[in-house]
């Protein structure tokens, strides 16, 4: 029981993809805007994580080992086209915001890269619990940026508005440039915050 | 006419890694100098390119006409990764030397999202095979820019005081953003 609770919440800290290992970075920048856009695509990365862990997890004696990657991104693929149709169906806003960025979760470094060092030599439900994990990390981290770019950028957080009427914004956070600058800043703040949990260990 | 606009904006105005978010992973990882860099660019072009012209093919002569445009996805990336595949066995054969500059970078380039991305939005916009050609080219070329850029940046960096919880990621990832906030000046050139 200690060691599935380990492995669910490795990926929200010790080894959360984003601030922690630098992968599957291109939906962080692209897409968080606004709050709610970060929780959308983290929840549709969480959702084809979790699935594609468990059935790799689930075909992992079946799957030959020289032809494990194409068959793994097959895998992918398919959890992702659900997830595309789906969002297409019932959330069209949001699936019109996140756009090019929904198919692309297929080349997200963290999905594949959970199927091969995880989920292909683990149990399936240590492998769901590691997918939940990495999923809620990745949100989580998705989820603190944009809101920290959308409050400097429009003044609000989730669409509230936060900012006396006419107040300045800086518009910039809004912009590509937001992006880099703001990942740059808050992974400077989970270093030291990272160098002070080591420090007061030892 | 038409083309070189949309060269150029693929290129510079609407450049993959700075503006779009494509790619940010070599970006990051392959920028440490400029020689690699480089190399990353001229493959991750050429993979760019070929690929464009294969998806368009796909798309207009078997997916549109059988109906199946949900395959999109999974049709797509497993042509791009046989591809890379392809192409690094046909450098490999006819140009050992090219095949050696370029190394780890070429196997790598399947899991660049710009590639993906790039054929989904040949088809989203409707464009022509000349068209996604041309656009694959400015696209690559813009990638390379942006990586060799990053690179000079970088080894200068390695020589400046920075302080600890800044070192290596986050400082590359601010200096991005200026780099993002020069190319935002190319805006009103189309």
């Amino acid at each position: 029981m200690a060691r599935l609770w380990k492995n669910f919440v490795n990926g929200l800290w010790n080894e959360n993809p984003t601030f922690r290992i630098m992968i599957g970075l291109c939906p962080v920048l692209a897409v968080t805007t606004e709050a709610i856009n970060g929780i959308g695509m983290g929840l549709a990365t969480t959702f084809v994580l979790v699935c594609s862990s468990a059935l790799v997890s689930l075909l992992r004696k079946v799957i030959p080992e020289k032809v494990r990657i194409p068959a793994y991104i097959v895998v992918i693929a398919t959890f992702v086209t659900i997830v595309d149709l789906f969002m297409n169906a019932y959330l069209p806003d949001l699936h019109q915001v996140l756009g090019l960025f929904i198919p692309l979760i297929v080349v997200n470094c963290i999905v594949l890269g959970r199927a091969e060092a995880f989920a292909s030599k683990n149990s399936v439900v240590s492998s769901i619990l590691d997918g939940l994990g990495m999923g809620l990390g990745f949100t989580w981290a998705l989820t603190v940026l944009a809101a920290v770019r959308e409050l400097l950028g429009s003044g609000s957080i989730f669409g509230w508005k936060l900012a006396a009427d006419g107040a300045t914004t800086i518009g910039v956070m809004s912009l590509p440039p937001g992006a880099f600058i703001t990942l740059g800043i808050l992974m400077a703040l989970m270093n030291m915050i990272a160098a002070r949990q080591k420090r007061r260990a030892s | 006419m038409n083309l070189f606009l949309l060269f150029l904006s693929a290129l510079l105005v609407n450049n993959f890694v700075l503006v779009r978010f494509l790619g940010i992973c070599p970006f990051m990882g392959v920028s440490k100098d400029v020689d690699s860099a480089f190399g990353m660019g001229v493959a991750t072009t050429f993979v760019m390119v070929v690929a464009a012209a294969v998806t368009w093919l796909i798309e207009h002569f078997i997916l549109a006409p059988l109906g199946l445009p949900f395959l999109q996805t999974m049709a797509f990336i497993l042509v791009i990764a046989a591809l890379v595949q392809l192409v690094e066995m046909f450098i490999h054969k006819t140009s050992p030397g090219l095949y050696k500059a370029m190394g780890i970078f070429l196997p790598l380039i399947t899991t660049n999202c710009a590639i993906l991305g790039l054929a989904i939005m040949a088809v989203q916009n409707a464009y022509t095979f000349i068209q996604s050609v041309i656009f694959a080219l400015g696209a690559g070329l813009g990638f390379t820019l942006a990586l060799v850029l990053m690179a000079g940046i970088r080894e200068e960096l390695r020589f400046a005081d920075i302080p600890e919880p800044l070192l290596g990621a986050p400082i590359a990832f601010i200096c991005a953003g200026l780099l993002s906030l020069a190319f935002s000046g190319f805006a009103g050139l189309i």
